[in-house]
């Protein structure tokens, strides 16, 4: 059932609504919230979203439960490839929990944390932006990795980064559900404005198994779900651009490299020069590549994650 | 006057990109200025540009104090506002929001900590400021409330305000909260408009300045007299949002002084004018902040009281 979570006239002939699908399950148990879109240029749970109400509209006989599926946490933002809220500064996954009667954003925030604050659990699918392309993942912050990291294991991806805990990052949703008793993973994938089917698919595994695992599906288990690696931030290894130019890669994400190993390469097209070679810095997997070809001095080109 | 380059980035297409810093008198690093790290921050450009002339002119007279060194950059940041864009052209970031910086991270982080490397030595800090809502203020300090108490130097602007105000999670991530973390006494000074320039509230603003550069023992110079300022803390504000949308057709302005039941805007149907909502006050006050913009969606913040 489509339900409106928050909703605000704009100027002209217009409202700001932010909607729900919810699915009720045959029989009770808990309740799963599946949340993308904060970042309206981030569109790849779009398609696990669809996936997830497909599906699960025409199996509600076997969940044990409630889903909660919110695709489009900043409308606006998605239709307008815009990143944050038209017409407002601060990215809205800085400005939870929200609060009422301060400012329309605020209180869109405020009123998406009230309608899942009483949630088992959350999903909070994000894609990286345009700049980067990722490997399945979900970003863990240390203080709460004991909670969620088997819960994080449990959704067919390929690394759980376990990152430090920092102030600015206590206004993300999953830090205010989180503290608010709601288990939330945050997961990273794919690239922004784009939609990668294969990392859909995964993902749409992934939550179907998390339901499984938690009592809340009852059909068949998904197979072959993937194991994740565990690294802390101190396994991870950033290679920045040490000059502005085009950047031309030449290894695909996830793929496994030799220190040494050649990245790609920052050229000057006007003189036909190379400026720099990028190389691994370490042996081990290419979690994050570089997908806008134009770079800056110090725009992040790769992360590895160092065998160990 | 000693003109210095603070950073500078090689780019793909354009030519390089520098941030320059404007530095007297010598001796202890006293007082640092920072003018627009956005690219929308045109009158915060032109308060530092018109601190910079003022200053040469005083030290070319010898009114600067032995001993101290006063620093302004009044930008960090024409890569956006050549082109029209408030963030970073490249990917849209805030340099306000990478402090302290990283100078082996991205591109503004760098920026950040090249900044902030030069800024941190400074005894005081003002940093002039816009904020994320559009609308105009009455011209103000603000200061980031932290353990030490900075209030009573802010009263050297002689600025109507001072707003103590509460540090949010985004605070950590600026410059102003940063500055205070390294002991630098900091201040956000915020000059009424941001992508326009208010000539009277710039003026006011750069007097302010000023002013605070003489009282703090910077200058041998008179300046004008300020005023005697008030203390604002969180709890002293009301917001009114709007309960309709529309056109905005404001009676009131920032700085403005109103009386209980007195009406402060209307809010205008966009396609026949009948008026949907009118916003009055709801007690006697001063209007701290008043949204600017000739249109209104429902729930934003249309004034701030005090
Ligand atoms: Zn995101």
């Amino acid at each position: 059932m489509i339900k409106t979570v928050f909703s605000a006239s704009l100027p002209i002939d217009e409202k700001l609504i932010i909607q729900k699908n919810q699915i009720q399950g045959a029989f009770p148990g808990k309740r799963l919230c599946i949340v993308t879109g904060t970042h309206g240029d981030e569109l790849e749970g779009q398609y696990v979203c669809f996936l997830l109400s497909e599906f699960l509209n025409k199996n509600t006989d076997k969940i044990c439960g409630t889903i909660d599926i919110y695709p489009a946490v900043n409308p606006l933002g998605i239709d307008s490839i815009t990143r944050g809220m038209p017409g407002f500064d601060l990215d809205m996954n800085r400005i939870f929990p929200g609060a009422k009667d301060t400012s329309l954003s605020d209180y869109a925030a405020y009123s998406i944390v009230e309608d899942i604050k009483t949630a088992d659990y959350a999903v909070d699918i994000h894609a990286s932006n345009i700049f980067l392309r990722e490997i399945p993942q979900a970003r863990i912050n240390v203080d709460s990795a004991s909670a969620l990291t088997g819960l994080a294991e449990m959704l067919n991806i390929d690394l759980i980064w376990i990152h430090p805990a920092a102030t600015v990052l206590e206004s993300t949703l999953a830090h205010t559900l989180n503290s608010l008793g709601v288990k939330t993973i945050v997961i990273e994938t794919g690239v922004g404005m784009r939609i990668t089917p294969v990392y859909g698919q995964r993902l749409f595994n992934g939550i179907i198994n998390l339901m499984h695992k938690t009592g809340m599906w009852l059909g068949k288990a998904p197979e072959n779900i993937s194991k994740p690696i565990i690294a802390a931030t101190d396994a991870v290894s950033f290679v920045n651009a040490v000059d502005s130019g085009i950047f031309l890669p030449e290894k695909e994400y996830g793929v496994m490299l030799k220190k040494g190993d050649k990245i790609g390469q920052i050229v000057k097209p006007l003189s036909g020069e190379i400026l720099s070679e990028v190389f691994s810095p370490d042996d081990g997997l290419l979690m994050t590549i570089r997908a806008y070809p134009v770079v800056y001095e110090g725009s992040l080109l790769a992360r590895v994650i160092h065998n160990s | 006057m000693r003109k210095e380059i603070i950073f500078s980035m090689k780019s793909p297409y354009r030519e390089e990109f520098h941030i320059y810093g404007y530095v007297f008198g010598s001796g202890e690093k006293t007082v640092a200025v920072v003018g627009a790290m956005r690219g929308d921050e045109i009158q915060q450009q032109f308060v530092s540009s018109q601190l910079v002339r003022i200053l040469t002119d005083m030290e070319r007279c010898g009114q600067i104090t032995q001993g101290v060194e006063i620093l302004v950059i009044p930008s960090a940041n024409h890569f956006s506002m050549n082109i029209g864009k408030r963030f970073w052209p490249m990917d849209n970031t805030d340099i306000n929001r990478m402090f302290p910086g990283y100078d082996l991270g991205e591109t503004t982080q760098r920026i950040a900590s090249a900044l902030f490397d030069k800024l941190k030595k400074y005894r005081y800090g003002i940093q002039l400021a816009s904020y994320h809502f559009t609308g105009s203020f009455i011209p103000h300090v603000r200061i980031i409330k932290t353990a030490v108490d900075i209030t009573k130097e802010a009263k050297f602007f002689g600025m109507p305000y001072i707003y103590v105000k509460s540090p949010e999670p985004f605070d950590t991530v600026m410059l102003n909260y940063n500055w205070q973390i390294w002991e630098t006494k900091a201040y956000s000074v915020y000059a009424g408009t941001t992508a326009v320039i208010d000539k009277p509230a710039a003026k006011f603003t750069w007097n302010s300045i000023i002013r605070f550069l003489f009282q703090a023992g910077l200058l041998n110079c008179k300046t004008e007299p300020g005023f005697v300022s008030q203390v604002l803390e969180d709890k002293c504000f009301r917001t009114l949002t709007a309960d309709n949308a529309g056109f905005f057709y404001r009676q009131k302005s920032s700085g403005s002084t109103v009386r209980k039941g007195e009406l402060l805007a209307k809010i205008l149907n966009p396609y026949d004018g009948s008026v949907e909502g009118e916003i009055f006050s709801p007690e006697d006050a001063t209007i701290f902040f008043a949204h600017d913009k000739d249109l209104i969606s429902e729930k934003t913040a249309a004034f701030q009281l005090i």
